[in-house]
Order: structure tokens, then C-alpha cells, then sequence
């Protein structure tokens, strides 16, 4: 890993001057032959990748006419220049948003709009600022386009409502197209396809963690509560992250899951075929990976003979489940249509709270004083519950109702303007160590006042790829790395756990009790 | 790439893991420490020896959680806990420990 410097803590969100080329050569590993071939890709660089490039450039604004219309939009007011963390964290102006998009923008100006073409034949298509698909223009697209984390807030600033994130995973796809794949990304699609997630976690491995967790429980509250795996018949099938068997503080939320299944009586499962909620195609952009990904989850429902689904913990897991699944997947009138399809953790146990199937005592939680990281994904492209903005109220209700201690953070930082944890959208591997610290910048400004000024402890996340980023990058901002929380572990502190008898405990579905939810 | 021990070859990635599994041993274990400068103690080989045994198991390294309760129960309560495996291994238990015992690297949302 590159020696870099943690950037400058100041006292608010500072926009630093630009200072052209620091974030320079610092692209991730590229994929290896088979990383790329088991997704369909050409194993490395093809000859003739420059033409291939601008055809695959071609295809993509034709099929994809939004991001032709953000190709074609952009009036560089400059209002998203100083809105990226990255730009914010780098100084590079690469990193401001307009100027990244432009990387791809010249090219597309060269090759698919009618002034382009003319200009080019008159050798002047430096007058529109297109430019030639070169080595150069690769070697930059590589590096800033995951310089990116596809987060979207930039969007929310700009005039026009261009979307960046497009605009990155159509780079992306183009890049892979021709045969220039990231390592990281493609790496885990592969182990999707062939394990079943993200991990590479198969499923004896899974059963005995599963069995681990329950032994905890029991040893821990003197409750017997169940984390059954492929059982079918039952109401719901459960998808969360793989990295909620695995990763601290993950399970911790994935015992709480578990302990508010138990509670509300419903029965559920996981799955080792779908025991990944995580969509990488989204990330590397490419369509028929995600769709790919993404129908595992249907198989996983029907062969198990669920009702419902319902998202874990995970930000871009529950964009494509919430956005896309049922496009991608769909349709889903095989499900019980009286409840949201799919339907989101959080979700489940607010409304639970709201209809008083839970006890709490939240002053198990007494210890700490909360704040909560909306992410990315879940902010800016999904929602949750039936009214705007559900997304940002549903958790914080359900944190204010198990924990007695609760402060956010300064408003421009959260909802809808929330700044990204820093390692989003597929960057969240070592090898991108600079640009995850970098990126951070924003949220430990934010996130040190409210632990100087207010006293906060910890803080909550409700995205895997948030949990870890935190873990690994509040250290170097002088915070712990166990500051990080996962919402359904302050559920699972403060829920009053009720034993069963045996007998109920045997029968593999509940049918009577699944309509008291 | 390429990391030489006792005049021999063997292959790891970007990052210094060993390519094929089976090539490991002892002396590769303390190589791949070396070039993290780090030393491997006895209680690092508590660690490295039941993460090989899991894996032989399970094909896949055993979550922090998983590690630090069989830790716990072969060593003592003192032992079974993330601090301690921090700090033998400060990179994280779950990454470092792995490379040293030749094991691939946790991939995902860890």
C-alpha cells in the first residue's frame, strides 16, 4: 500500500484549493484472467480496445438514454465541484464531480454527437473540449472512475440532476468490456456465482456459524432463538450481506434480526443459495451481472416456498432490491402481496414497535449516546414505510425507541445530503486504502463535533460496506474503531426476549401467528 | 510476483498472499511474517495453527467471532477476546492472521 497522509481534520466541511494531479496513480488492482471471464468479460486488455471502447460507449447511451441526457446536460455551473467527499478529502480536481464525468463526457463528445463527428474531420473537436479514446484517457478513467463511490450526493446539488453514479458505472462497464476489469469487484461476482456470496462462505461453514450464533443467544439471555438455514415453508426468506456472518459489528445486528424474528412470532429462513444480499453488478455497472445476481434471490424464494422477502442490513443491497428487483426479477405474485415486496429490516421491526409486539429496556443501551450514518444508497436511492423520507425516519425512530441517548450530526451531513462513508461503491478494498481516507474526511469532520460537543459514543450504520469502512478508517481520524454499531445490535441490547416452549420451538412454521405482524 | 525461502519460489498476489495453499509450511509462514516485519511467537502460532485446522474444515476462514471463542476455550478466557488478537496481529486477526498462515484473504463487504 502507497504511504499517504490522513488529510487535515478542521473545525467544519472545508473545501480545500485544487491541487492538479494528488490523487494520480492510485487505481486498484486490475482483475486477474479468470476474475474476469467468470463474468463474461475478456480475460485482459483486447487489441483493438480503443474501437471496442467507443462501441461499447455507443451501445451503452443508446440502451441507456438517461445517461446519454446527463452526457448531454451538463451546463458546468459548478455547483457539485466542492459536494464530493472525495474532491474534499483529495484536493485533486479530478475528483470534482464535473470534471470526472468530463473524462468520459470528451470522449462521448467525439464519437457520438453529430458536432463531434463533424468537428473531428476538420480536426477541431478541441473546440467542444472532445477528445480521442487514448491510453491516457484509459489510465484516467481507471483512476478516478474509482475515485467514486457511486453515491450520488453531487446529484442532489446539481441544477440538471445528473446523475454521476451512472456516469461511473458506465465507465466501468466499458472498461471491463474491453477487457480491463477491477480485481476486487469481479473477484467476489465470481464468488457469488460460485459459493453463493460475496465471503466465498460455503454453506457447511454457513450452517456451523449459524449454529454458533444460536449457542451465544442462548448462552447469553437463557432464550433458545433459532437462525434457521433453508427451511422451507416458512413465511420469510431473509437476504442480508455475507459479511453479517462474519464481520464485527455485522452479526451483532444479524443476532438482532434473529431475536426480533423470534419475538414477532413469524416464521423465517435463510438460504444458502441466496446467502448474499449484496449486488456487485451495481457497482462494475454492468446489467446482466446484477440481473444475474439478482435472480438467485427468486430462486432462493420459490424453492423455499416463502411469502415474503425481507433485506438485512445492507445500503446497495436494498437500492437494487427497492429500485430494481422486480424488473430485474420479477414479477413476484408468487409472494404475499399485502406486505412490501421486498421489505427491509428496519422496516419489519418499526412496524412491530409501532404496534407494540416489542419490549424494550432501552436503558441497556444507557451506556452509550448514539448518532446515525445514513448511507449512501439508502438515502439517496430508495425509501422506506409509505411516506418521503421513511428512509431517514424509520431508523432513527427505532434507535430512539431502544436507545435513551440519541444526537445527530450537523444537518448538511445527513438525509438527504449525507456524506458517504468513504468506501462505497465497490471501493472498499486495501489496495484503495488513500482514497477510503480521504473520502472518510466529511463524515469524521461531522462526526467529531458530535463526539466533542455532545458526547457521542457510537455510531450507528445500517450498510455493511459503512460497518467495515468505519472499523477500519476511524483510527486514523483518532477515534475507535469500535464507535461503529449496527442498528439491530442496539435492538438486540435492549429486547426483552420471551422463552418458548419445546413443542412450539419443533413446528417449522407458524402459519396462526403470521398475520399478527 | 514471487517471495524466495530456503532458495525456493513461491507465488503470492499484490498484497503478499500465497497463491497455492499447499505450498506452505513453517518456514514460508515466518517469511511472509518477515515481510511485514513482523516475528511469529508461540502465541502467534496458537492462532495461525487453528486457523489452518478451520480451514482444512470448512474451506474458508473462521469469522473474528468464531475465532476468538475457540481461542477462549483452548486458552483461556484471557485470550478469547479481539483486543488480544489485535494485538498480535494490528492489521486485523482476520487479514493478517490468514496471509501468515497461508490461507486466501476474506473478500467482501469485511
Amino acid at each position: 500500500m502507497a504511504d499517504f497522509e490522513t488529510p487535515e481534520l478542521f473545525k467544519n466541511i472545508h473545501v480545500p484549493k485544487p491541487v492538479p494531479g494528488t490523487m494520480e496513480s492510485v487505481g486498484p488492482f486490475i482483475a486477474k484472467p479468470d476474475h474476469q471471464t467468470d463474468l463474461g468479460f475478456p480475460a485482459e486488455l483486447v487489441d483493438n480496445w480503443e474501437e471496442k471502447a467507443i462501441d461499447a460507449m455507443g451501445v451503452a447511451v443508446t440502451k441507456y438514454r438517461g445517461l446519454r441526457v446527463f452526457l448531454d446536460a451538463c451546463v458546468k455551473c459548478g455547483s457539485c465541484t466542492d459536494k464530493c467527499h472525495y474532491y474534499i478529502g483529495s484536493s485533486d480536481p479530478k475528483n470534482m464531480p464535473v470534471a470526472r464525468q468530463d473524462l468520459f463526457r470528451s470522449v462521448y463528445r467525439k464519437y457520438h454527437t453529430p458536432a463531434g463527428k463533424f468537428l473531428s474531420k476538420l480536426g477541431l473537436e478541441w473546440l467542444i473540449g472532445a477528445k480521442s479514446m487514448t491510453k491516457d484517457v484509459l489510465d484516467d478513467w481507471w483512476n478516478y472512475y474509482h475515485q467514486c463511490s457511486e453515491c450520488r450526493r453531487c446529484s442532489v446539488y446539481c441544477p440538471y440532476g445528473i446523475d454521476t453514479a451512472e456516469i461511473t458505472m458506465a465507465a466501468r462497464d466499458v472498461m471491463a468490456q474491453v477487457g480491463r476489469g477491477m480485481k476486487y469487484n469481479n473477484e467476489i461476482i465470481g464468488k457469488v456465482y460460485k459459493i453463493g456470496n460475496n465471503l466465498g462462505l460455503p454453506e457447511r461453514a454457513l450452517a456451523d456459524t449459524l449454529e454458533g450464533l444460536e449457542e451465544d443467544i442462548e448462552d447469553e439471555t437463557g432464550v433458545k432463538v433459532e437462525l434457521p438455514l433453508d427451511r422451507k415453508g416458512v413465511d420469510i426468506l431473509l437476504v442480508t450481506p455475507s459479511a453479517d456472518f462474519f464481520a464485527e459489528p455485522h452479526v451483532d445486528g444479524l443476532m438482532g434480526y434473529a431475536k426480533v424474528f423470534h419475538e414477532s412470532g413469524v416464521s423465517w429462513t435463510l438460504s444458502s443459495k441466496a446467502s448474499e444480499a449484496a449486488n456487485f453488478g451495481l457497482f462494475i455497472g454492468s446489467y446482466d451481472n446484477m440481473r444475474k445476481i439478482s435472480l438467485r434471490i427468486r430462486e432462493a424464494a420459490i424453492d423455499l416456498g416463502v411469502k415474503r422477502i425481507v433485506y438485512g442490513e445492507c445500503g446497495h443491497a436494498w437500492r437494487v432490491g427497492y429500485s430494481f428487483l422486480n424488473t430485474l426479477a420479477g414479477p413476484f405474485d408468487f409472494l404475499d402481496q399485502n406486505y412490501p415486496i421486498p421489505q427491509h429490516i428496519c422496516e419489519f421491526t418499526h412496524d412491530l414497535i409501532q404496534k407494540d409486539k416489542l419490549k424494550f429496556d432501552p436503558s441497556e443501551n444507557d451506556w452509550m449516546t448514539l448518532t446515525f450514518h445514513d448511507s449512501c444508497n439508502v438515502a439517496r436511492a430508495s425509501r422506506m414505510g409509505d411516506k418521503p423520507g421513511g428512509q431517514f425516519t424509520i431508523p432513527r425512530d427505532i434507535i430512539k425507541t431502544v436507545c435513551n441517548n440519541y444526537v445527530d450530526m450537523a444537518p448538511e451531513t445527513i438525509g438527504e445530503g449525507t456524506f458517504c462513508c468513504g468506501g462505497g461503491g465497490g471501493l472498499l478494498t486495501d489496495d484503495l486504502m488513500p482514497v477510503r481516507v480521504k473520502g472518510a474526511l466529511p463524515r469524521m469532520t461531522a462526526l467529531t463535533n458530535v463526539v466533542q460537543d455532545e458526547g457521542v459514543t457510537h455510531m450507528a450504520a445500517i450498510c455493511a460496506i459503512c460497518k467495515s469502512q468505519f472499523t477500519k478508517v476511524l483510527p486514523y481520524y483518532n477515534l475507535g474503531m469500535d464507535m461503529i454499531v449496527s442498528v439491530h445490535q442496539l435492538v438486540s441490547s435492549a429486547l426483552i426476549l420471551t422463552s418458548r416452549d419445546d413443542e412450539e420451538d419443533e413446528s417449522e412454521a407458524a402459519p396462526a401467528e403470521s398475520s399478527t405482524e | 510476483m514471487a517471495l524466495e525461502v530456503n532458495g525456493k519460489s513461491y507465488e503470492v498476489d499484490e498484497e503478499g498472499y500465497l497463491a497455492n495453499l499447499n505450498e506452505w509450511d513453517a518456514d514460508v509462514a515466518a517469511a511472509l511474517a518477515a515481510s511485514d516485519d513482523a516475528e511469529l511467537t508461540e502465541s502467534h502460532w496458537e492462532v495461525i495453527n487453528f486457523l489452518r485446522e478451520y480451514y482444512e474444515e470448512y474451506q474458508i476462514a473462521p469469522a473474528v467471532r468464531v475465532l476468538t471463542k475457540a481461542i477462549g476455550k483452548r486458552l483461556g478466557k484471557d485470550k478469547g477476546n479481539s483486543k488480544y488478537l489485535y494485538e498480535l496481529f494490528p492489521y486485523g486477526p482476520a487479514k493478517q492472521a490468514c496471509k501468515y498462515a497461508g490461507l486466501p484473504k476474506p473478500t467482501g463487504c469485511v
